[in-house]
């Protein structure tokens, strides 16, 4: 997976959303070790500070957990593992939305736009 | 965290005419990856040199991990300038004994390993290699030691963008979380991803000293952007 980021908004944050991603398409899964903040910074071209940061606001979040000796891990979410993706689908519609209204289209002109578009 | 560099009071200029700070106060923290960005003439290289003991300040104070800048603190201090001061004639073998008669926490397998990779043999002359491949080895032998704080003066400018990413790499793999790096340039977009704090100069002036992530929140800009609006002519 390679990281983009735009410098507009915070990186951290940025970094945070990517592996909330990864975690809702199943590309990291519960359970499997997170690799190492230095090799992650290194993929991601950030700073180790930067990515440490993600990481740790990720474990207060409760997605992952860490164990002293063995590394971090990606947490068991159980039945709130669906909600990392309902999340992130929610901030696409929500930006979406935003982005349509913004243009000057009513509610039902967005709404058929994104009809049309899924049926074509 | 702890301050590893105070300045306090600092004024340094060139001749009468030429005052570049009349007051300058700036504390830097330990552990941090820190962009002093400012346009040309702005005072960048003279802070770095100050900090690296080659410039003494007019009037005022600048401590480094405890110590007034002198030989205690050149130890601790790994400096890269802005132009290369290596005898061009030398082989590379040449570069790394000067260095490891210099300074005492050189790690010469270190920097042989990372020359390896980028397939630079010991026996090669330095004048002849290019112009990224001479700011390479001059960054590699500067991030071979094992120092506190290390200033990188414009370690980017004018390479191309592979070198930049090699040369970014070399700076976060090398990094260790004890030591602070302060780094000066004006290709802010290039670097901004790996920037713990920015501060901009201006004219001799602090006009701002944030973290990058704290400041790209509070404005909804990339530094980058900051950065050219700030110093809009």
């Amino acid at each position: 997976m390679s990281w983009k980021f735009d410098n507009s908004s915070p990186i951290y944050m940025q970094i945070m959303e990517q592996i909330k991603k990864m975690i809702a398409r199943g590309e990291l899964k519960p359970g499997e070790r997170v690799p190492a903040v230095r090799d992650m910074a290194l993929t991601a071209g950030v700073n180790p500070n930067t990515m440490q940061k993600a990481l740790s606001e990720l474990e207060r979040a409760g997605i992952l957990v860490s164990n002293r000796t063995a590394g971090r891990f990606v947490a068991d979410l159980g039945e709130n593992s669906g909600n990392l993706k309902s999340d992130a689908g929610y901030k696409l519609t929500v930006n979406y939305v935003n982005g349509m209204r913004e243009l000057g289209f009513d509610d039902k002109e967005l709404v058929d736009s994104v009809r049309n578009y899924v049926s074509k | 965290m702890s301050n590893l560099v105070e300045i306090s009071q600092v004024k340094k200029g060139y001749g009468i005419r030429k005052q570049v700070f009349t007051d300058l106060n700036l504390n830097l923290e330990s552990g941090k990856i820190i962009g002093l960005l400012g346009p040309n003439g702005s005072g960048k290289t003279t802070l770095i040199k100050m900090l690296a003991g080659l410039l003494k300040p007019d009037a005022g104070n600048i401590m480094i991990a405890g110590n007034k800048v002198g030989p205690e603190t050149k130890a601790v201090v790994s400096y890269l300038p802005e132009r290369t001061y290596f005898n061009e004639s030398l082989k590379i073998k040449n570069l790394v004994n000067m260095f490891k008669d210099f300074y005492a926490d050189f790690d010469e397998a270190r920097a042989y390993h990372m020359m390896e990779l980028l397939k630079l043999e010991p026996d090669m002359v330095f004048k002849k290699l290019s112009k990224g491949n001479k700011e390479k080895i001059q960054l590699i032998m500067v991030m071979s030691r094992k120092a506190k704080l290390y200033l990188l003066d414009e370690p980017i400018a004018g390479v191309d963008p592979a070198a930049r990413d090699y040369i970014l790499q070399t700076i976060i793999t090398n990094y260790d979380s004890e030591a602070t790096i302060l780094l000066s340039t004006h290709l802010i977009s290039d670097i901004e991803n790996i920037l713990d704090d920015v501060i901009f100069v201006k004219e001799g002036q602090i006009v701002c000293h944030q973290d990058a992530d704290a400041l790209r929140s509070q404005r909804g800009q990339s530094v980058d952007e900051i950065f050219r609006e700030v110093f809009k002519c």
